[in-house]
């Protein structure tokens, strides 16, 4: 019983640290956009979430259909979690010192991060609110 | 915690920009510097960046690898009645660029913003975690 009113808690949970994550790789990417030869990479969120859930995630995750934007390059499937979720981003203006971040893509997809963020732990909270008003029976 | 370490990464890109902001003041203040009894006069110098690891792979910081002086030739200005001037007329004077250190340094001001404003959000996240549920 009790454990049907956390489950979705706990799904949630999982994709806040997901979130987290992928918001710490995107800062990195900022923050290395000057560095000659870095590789911008990001998070392939399905793939990771599908991961971390164990694989229950009913969507068709069939590998050549498995990033998160048209323009990721998938990586092979090298583990079961944590890596082989990250994949590098495709560059759309290749520049002389080899960098292939794209400072306003990189941007936005920072302050989309943040906002689902944000809208995960509104979940999380109200959740928690519901489950605390059931159990108090007020 | 893994959210912290982006105050690790971003911490250390602006630290690395405000350094190139450095070196930009330096060579814009030495632009015009003549070269003295040794003929040699000031050389530009440029920033040079690389990843460091920040604890995880995944996400990596920047450091300042080294500081490279310019291998482009001293510029030559006629000017015989300057005291420096040697027996053609000509004084050295250091070889910057001062437009090309303008860009750099509008670059290196945006970078730094950026980061500051990824920190900023990275901020008002966290704090919002610390208050989850209550």
């Amino acid at each position: 019983m009790f454990a049907n009113m956390t489950s979705g808690l706990d799904f949630q949970a999982q994709a806040l640290v997901l979130r987290a994550e992928r918001q710490r790789i995107i800062a990195s990417n900022i923050a290395n956009a000057d560095t000659p030869g870095y590789v911008a990479r990001d998070l392939n969120f399905k793939e990771a979430m599908n991961n971390a859930l164990g694989g229950s995630l009913h969507a068709s995750s069939t590998s050549n259909n498995s990033t998160t934007h048209p323009q990721h390059i998938a990586l092979g499937n090298a583990g079961s979690s944590g890596p082989s979720t990250l994949a590098y981003v495709a560059q759309t203006q290749p520049s002389l010192d080899g960098n292939s971040v794209d400072l306003d893509r990189e941007r936005a997809s920072f302050v989309d991060n943040a906002v689902r963020y944000e809208a995960t732990l509104r979940f999380i909270n109200n959740d928690s609110k519901t489950i605390l008003s059931a159990i108090q029976g007020q | 915690m893994s959210m912290f370490s982006i105050f690790n990464v971003s911490g250390s890109a602006i630290s690395a920009q405000s350094q190139r902001l450095n070196v930009v003041a330096s060579n814009l203040a030495n632009a015009d510097a003549v070269a003295g009894p040794d003929g040699q006069g000031y050389k530009g110098r440029q920033v040079v960046f690389e990843t460091a690891s920040m604890g995880s792979d995944a996400s990596p910081g920047v450091r300042v690898s080294a500081i490279r002086e310019s291998n482009e030739p001293l510029r030559k200005v006629h000017n015989p009645g300057h005291p420096s001037a040697d027996a053609d007329g000509y004084v050295t004077q250091s070889n910057v660029n001062p437009i090309e250190e303008m860009v750099n340094m509008i670059s290196a001001s945006r970078s730094y913003q950026n980061n500051v404003e990824v920190m900023n959000t990275a901020k008002t996240l966290l704090i919002k975690t610390l208050q989850m549920g209550q």
